[in-house]
């Protein structure tokens, strides 16, 4: 009979304990975890701490290239990357599903315990929960992440201004197009994967460059639409973007345009768009795409002044149109 | 063949308009009714890329959009009956009845599944016996043939618990009420996928009987300048033709094969377009001998409809009348989040269109740099 | 209200048969296509169903026509 869990796992009792002791932290040895008290406790520099958090309900929970496990580390990672600060320490929050398979939860903590070592993090501190069948799908996890961030590093939505150049470490659509395509209804069979991936070393090689990032984000749910409107918006700058420069791989294109998306508000997972002063522009670039994940790096805009809060298209046909926050869902069109 | 990426040329796309712009002597209307053109227009920035005196209009060209509020709330009452699942395309998710969308009776409990493929709603009906499966069967003639090729397969396959409730219509009819109305348009630039279906000929009468040009263009952006190209030449020679543009799509005689696939399972009766009102001969009703499949048998009651909220003036920018831009709702009242009318939820609805791509602040953006 | 992309079948089964449509392998209906199609032809795809048969031939001369510079 398979292991599953159990609302006994959630319960504090033996059972949980067991859990946590003998199945979960067993993947997670660590000085400040390991004696398991209420709180990790550990030494860190002086200067500025960046905290974040974030949650993780993605469906399905194993998709190609990643699954839930890796998802939740690479996007505290990188919530902590685009401030510029080096991650320190995860928290590891889960809530699980009556009858979630034991194998599912251990293939889980293998994928977290493998990206928080490309990451350079541990798992400090978690915790587990146990709800009734049909109250998750499956499992839902939430992590928190302390970084710090080095003196002079001023990285900011706000802090974009006119001349700066912007840079995107490669191909847009790749997670949301992978995800889409395990869903009920929509089978493509494509060799797509997911791009999840932590960016803190490609940030750290950015930084070893120029302090002078001025704004940066990582584009995940809502694209990189909606990132560039957030710094424009936020800056009060005009950005005008060559949608030629853009890199997309061919399969997302198609399956975009064979669902009707718009690639720019298409999630990604292990990508990011660097805004720096021009005299440092081509340095950075070079760094980005000496980095892991970062092969298709590409100039695609610059920060202009006029029509602040606006950011300008130029199609690839010779067009120019306006490229708004998105409005709506992505639902699959047909007709 | 990748030919597509041919067809999104910069330097092709560039030589069009520069043919386009010389050919124009003075201001054209020309309107597109087919909502896919009117995406492609906006997202490859076209409108920026022709000279001034080119007037695109948008008509009625989104299924979803002209899908009249008696239609959207029988399906509603259909989606509350019990042991029954609603299988529809996206886009009629979040379209309002009086008062709720196929969206809001999910969160309440219906059984609503968006499907890509009304293949993909047999596959739920086999999958979920006895559940009543009803498809929400949307779209023009594009996509007519398949619903009607798929209620044939069920026939034959003996699956007594697929059901369509059909609010397919076919457009020619509707372009000529549109003229008999009183809009005033120079010609038209035509579906290329609708006429892969019905080919050219149904056409004619436009062409020869009203002397509006007509071009049927593909969805390329160079085939979209050139479908406007060649409609701007006939305009100026004086000249009211059917042309194909998307040769490589479409045949003047169309695809017989689907046209009669069509005609063996609908019969044309009157349908209610929203903003026209009830046009002959564009409704598509599933014959006598597929009755077992129609979900109308499974409404028992006259379903009564409230009027438009006020100010919805989804009407007059279907007919072309207004731009989205000049509704008194548009972007306050009535914006993608909270929708009144349909034109604001399709993703090929105009005013989700100039919406998303800030038509309105584009215009200014233009004036503003003189380009 | 026409998305309708190329794709090339792959394998055919009747009326059936399997298309990449970029990369992407998906099952589509031949059922309703206007002239018969094999593997190795290109169609056009809407909603999981062939609604044409491309030939190269209409393409090629369409880009020839949109090559041309006219005149003042």
């Amino acid at each position: 009979m398979t292991e599953v869990i159990k609302l006994a796992h959630g319960s504090g009792g033996e059972a949980s304990r067991r859990l946590v002791e003998d199945v979960i932290a067993v993947y997670f040895k660590n000085e400040a975890l390991d004696p398991l008290d209420d709180s990790a406790v550990m030494a860190v520099q002086g200067g500025r701490l960046a905290f974040t958090t974030d949650s993780y309900t993605v469906d399905p929970i194993f998709f190609p290239g990643g699954d839930i496990g890796s998802l939740a580390v690479h996007g505290t990672v990188n919530d902590l990357a685009m401030v510029g600060a080096r991650p320190v320490a995860l928290t590891l929050g889960l809530i699980l599903e009556e009858g979630l398979a034991l194998s599912d939860l251990r293939r889980i903590l293998e994928s977290v315990r493998d990206a928080c070592s490309e990451a350079r993090v541990n798992v400090v501190a978690g915790d587990t929960k146990v709800v009734e069948r049909g109250s998750a799908d499956g499992i839902f996890i939430n992590t928190s992440g302390i970084g710090t961030v080095p003196e002079g590093v001023n990285i900011s939505a706000s802090n974009a201004v006119p001349g700066d150049v912007v840079i995107l470490s490669g191909n847009i659509g790749d997670h949301g197009i992978a995800v889409l395509s395990m869903r009920e209804g929509m089978d493509f069979t494509t060799t797509l994967k997911s791009d999840s991936a932590p960016l803190n070393t490609m940030v750290q090689a950015m930084l070893e460059v120029t302090k002078d990032i001025h704004a940066m984000r990582d584009p995940t749910r809502g694209g990189l639409g909606t990132s560039l409107n957030e710094i424009a918006a936020r800056s009060k700058v005009g950005i005008e973007i060559e949608e030629a420069a853009v890199p997309v791989d061919s399969q997302v294109r198609d399956a975009c345009d064979m669902l009707g998306f718009d690639v720019f508000y298409v999630a990604n997972e292990g990508k990011l768009v660097a805004f720096v002063p021009e005299s440092e522009a081509a340095a950075v670039l070079d760094a980005v795409k000496a980095a892991r994940y970062g092969g298709n790096a590409a100039v695609i805009g610059k920060v202009v002044k006029e029509n602040p809060g606006l950011v300008t298209l130029n199609t690839q046909v010779g067009g120019r149109r306006i490229l708004s926050p998105l409005s709506g869902e992505l639902l699959p069109r047909i007709c | 063949m990748r030919l597509s990426s041919a067809f999104r040329e910069s330097e092709l796309a560039r030589n069009i308009a520069g043919n386009i712009a010389k050919a124009t002597t003075r201001r054209w209307n020309i309107m597109e009714f087919c909502g896919t053109h009117t995406v492609a227009i906006f997202r490859h920035g076209l409108k920026a890329m022709l000279p001034g005196y080119i007037n695109l209009v948008s008509g009625p060209g989104c299924p979803v959009c002209v899908t009249s509020r008696n239609d959207i709330d029988r399906i509603l009452y259909l989606a509350d009956l019990p042991g029954t699942i609603v299988a529809t395309y996206g886009d009629m998710m979040k379209v309002p009845g009086s008062g709720m969308s196929l969206s809001d009776k999910r969160a309440l409990g219906a059984d609503v599944r968006v499907v890509y493929s009304i293949m993909d709603a047999v596959g739920i009906a086999r999958a979920n016996p006895p559940a009543r499966v009803i498809f929400n069967a949307v779209g023009f003639e594009t996509t007519a043939p398949s619903t009607a090729a798929v209620v044939r397969g069920a026939c034959s396959e003996g699956i007594d618990n697929f059901h369509i409730l059909s609010l397919h219509k076919v457009t020619p009819p509707v372009v000529t009420a549109l003229l008999d109305g009183g809009t005033e348009v120079d010609g038209f630039l035509c579906p290329g996928h609708v006429c892969s279906i019905i080919g050219s000929r149904p056409l004619e009468p436009v062409a020869a009987g009203y002397k509006k040009p007509c071009v049927i263009a593909g969805f390329e952006p160079a085939d979209v300048l050139q479908g406007i190209l060649m409609l701007v030449r006939q305009l100026e020679e004086a000249r009211s033709e059917v042309e194909i543009e998307y040769s490589r799509g479409v045949r003047p005689e169309g695809n017989t094969n689907a046209l009669a696939v069509m005609d063996e399972v609908f019969c044309r009766v009157p349908a209610e377009w929203r903003g026209i009102g009830e046009v002959d001969g564009t409704g598509l009703k599933l014959r006598e001998e597929f009755a077992a499949f129609d979900a109308e048998r499974f409404i028992d009651r006259e379903i009564v409809s409230e009027p438009d909220p006020p100010g919805c003036q989804c009407g007059e920018v279907l007919r072309g009348e207004i731009v989205p831009t000049d509704c008194a709702l548009f972007g306050s009242a009535c914006n993608p989040e909270n929708p009144v009318g349909p034109c604001m939820v399709s993703s090929e609805g105009s005013c989700a269109t100039y919406y998303q791509y800030a038509e309105k602040t584009r215009r200014q953006y233009e004036d503003k740099t003189g380009r | 209200m026409c998305l309708a992309i190329p794709a090339l079948i792959k394998e055919k089964d009747g009326t059936r048969a399997k298309a990449d449509v970029g990369g992407a392998m998906r099952e589509i209906s031949l059922e309703i296509i206007d002239r018969p199609a094999e593997v190795g032809d290109y169609v056009l795809v809407h909603a999981g169903f062939a609604i044409h048969k491309l030939e190269e031939k209409e393409a090629l001369e369409t880009l020839e026509l949109m090559r041309k510079v006219f005149g003042q």
